[in-house]
């Protein structure tokens, strides 16, 4: 393993029309193989953070680099592949051409998408579901199609932008475990947002909580639970003091959900 | 994972059952449309109507009439009416159907162009529809004469007149269609840092293709009265344009022949629209395969 971050981002502001600042003064590093949260309030700039690093959209100031590279190289070059809130289907296309669409994008050979198409499938335990059309699929089913294409070109980074925040708990508790198991077979980077304190706290290996207006980083909390983590793990007792900590440091810098001035995170 | 549900939209069980239904509620409607005309002609000729239009034999005609009128031949000894209706109709359809792929193919083109550039868009689009409120009845014999001058063989300008009704729907359309990728449609493309050709390719067009089929059915009658009306001007004898233009010279002894050619038109029109659906229901449900 290298030291060289897989995300480094060095003094990242981001500014808006109207004078509102979403992101001030951000400084983080992320490590390869490293599934950290950004999690805080709407509107504290986590999503924005999470597309100044996918480069869809620049920052104010600051540089960020995936890596080793400016985040615009990055992009070229497929460094990462992105998950939604939405799971972002293609309504024309099966969800074997769902998860094969990054792959025509990168101009890779029949028989190679076919295969890749099939082993992705496989991760997600959708196999049968192939020539399925996206609005037949429940939206958990969804969102794992969308996980295969976003792993399908196999990127050192994932960005995941809540991307299980519009289902219910138990399917979310479900795609949670998945993620691990995913996680753990890709190697891959996660950088993961979400409003979820147990979510983050059950995924992470560190959890970045972050406070509103300007969107600032309020704390960095490491979590020393053991992987692989289990349905048991979200009844442990230190799951319970990690959840308790990371709420705690949510309220300590006076993080109440306010209505949303950005539109940055649906 | 099994214990996710897939919802299932539609069978082909209940799939021909609405068809069924569909063709019933058709057949309802002719009936009812034939009830309202014999009865609002009964009714009018009993109490004396005189407007807005002095209802008789001659501004309507029984229905039956116009269908008995098709069986009838035009000349002593000749074909029935509905033979020689039958060749205009495919003489029009020929016309109408290639206006109808240079308004699409025009239409289509256009409106990717417009697509790209807000330039473009700004600067001609006020052009295009300056080009639909000028009335087709003047631009038909300009049409006529000036390709015919270029030796362009009339029926091949009755085309570019149906093509000229044609274009503006698709191009309307589709150009609404191309732009109609949501944001995050967009960023899923930009993260997988595509180019202005995949975009295309891989989401614009594929995502215009509803509103494409909607301008097409539009654009499929559109294009059969573009026919019909370019006929006019170009003298044409072997369509339903010229049979039309003949019929209301004597309109006075034989309403019926016109009426039933009206017939024939809305038949074709409806051909055409027919089959526009037909094509949209298959290639929308497989959708475009854009396979590299």
């Amino acid at each position: 393993m290298n030291d060289r971050p897989a995300v480094s981002i060095q003094g990242v502001s981001k500014h808006f029309k109207a004078g509102v600042t979403a992101l001030s003064g951000i400084d983080l590093d992320v490590r390869p193989q490293e599934l950290i949260s950004l999690i805080g309030p709407s509107g504290c700039g986590k999503s924005t953070l999470l597309r100044i690093i996918g480069d869809l959209i620049d920052p104010s100031e600051g540089v960020v680099e995936v890596n080793g590279k400016p985040a615009s190289q990055a992009r070229r070059d497929h460094d990462y592949g992105i998950v939604f809130q939405e799971a972002v289907l293609y309504d024309w296309r099966t969800v074997s051409k769902n998860i094969a669409l990054p792959l025509e994008l990168l101009r890779w050979s029949r028989e190679k998408r076919t295969q890749r198409v099939n082993e992705m499938l496989r991760l997600v335990e959708l196999e049968g579901f192939e020539d399925r059309r996206p609005w037949e699929l429940s939206g958990g089913m969804q969102q794992r199609v969308a996980i295969a294409r976003a792993l399908s070109f196999d990127p050192s980074l994932l960005l995941m932008d809540e991307p299980f925040g519009a289902l219910d708990e138990m399917t979310r508790e479900r795609l949670n475990m998945e993620l691990l198991r995913i996680w753990e077979a890709s190697g891959s980077t996660i950088v993961f947002v979400t409003h979820s304190i147990a979510e983050a706290v059950f995924l992470s290996t560190r959890v970045v909580v972050m406070s509103p207006r300007p969107g600032q980083i309020a704390d960095l909390v490491d979590v020393d639970l053991p992987y692989p983590r289990t349905a048991e793990t979200r009844e442990e007792p230190r799951f319970f003091e990690l959840v308790t900590g990371v709420r705690e440091r949510l309220a300590g810098r006076g993080a109440q959900v306010e209505p949303e001035l950005l539109e940055d995170a649906t | 994972m099994a214990s996710i549900a897939v919802d299932r939209t539609t069978t082909p069980r209940i799939g021909a059952i609405h068809g069924l239904r569909r063709v019933g509620l058709v057949v309802a409607g002719i009936a009812v449309f034939w009830a309202l005309w014999e009865g609002y002609r009964w009714f009018g000729e009993t109490v004396g109507i005189t407007w807005p239009f002095t209802v008789d034999a001659t501004n309507m005609p029984h229905i039956h009439d116009m269908l008995h009128a098709l069986t009838e031949p035009l000349q002593p000894g000749g074909p029935p009416l509905i033979q020689l209706e039958w060749h205009w109709a495919l003489f029009t359809a020929k016309e109408a159907f290639l206006g109808f792929v240079i308004g699409g193919l025009v239409g289509f083109g256009l409106a990717v162009l417009l697509a790209h550039s807000v330039l473009l868009r700004r600067g001609l689009l006020p052009y295009i529809v300056v080009s639909q409120t000028v009335p087709i009845l003047a631009v038909a014999p300009m049409v006529v004469v000036g390709l015919g001058t270029k030796g362009v063989t009339p029926w091949v300008s009755v085309s570019v007149i149906a093509a000229y009704l044609t274009f503006f729907p698709v191009a309307m359309n589709t150009l609404r269609g191309l732009l109609s990728p949501k944001p995050r449609d967009l960023e899923l493309m930009r993260s997988y840092a595509a180019d202005r050709r995949s975009m295309l390719w891989k989401l614009r067009m594929p995502a215009s293709l509803p509103f494409v089929f909607s301008a097409l059915k539009i654009s499929a009658t559109a294009s059969v009265i573009g026919a019909i009306i370019g006929e006019t001007p170009a003298s044409i004898q072997d369509g339903l344009g010229g049979a039309i233009v003949n019929f209301n010279q004597y309109y006075s002894t034989g309403p019926e022949r016109l009426w039933a050619t009206n017939i024939i038109c809305a038949a074709l029109g409806f051909a055409f629209f027919g089959a526009v659906v037909l094509v949209e229901h298959f290639v929308l449900r497989r959708a475009p395969e854009h396979v590299v």
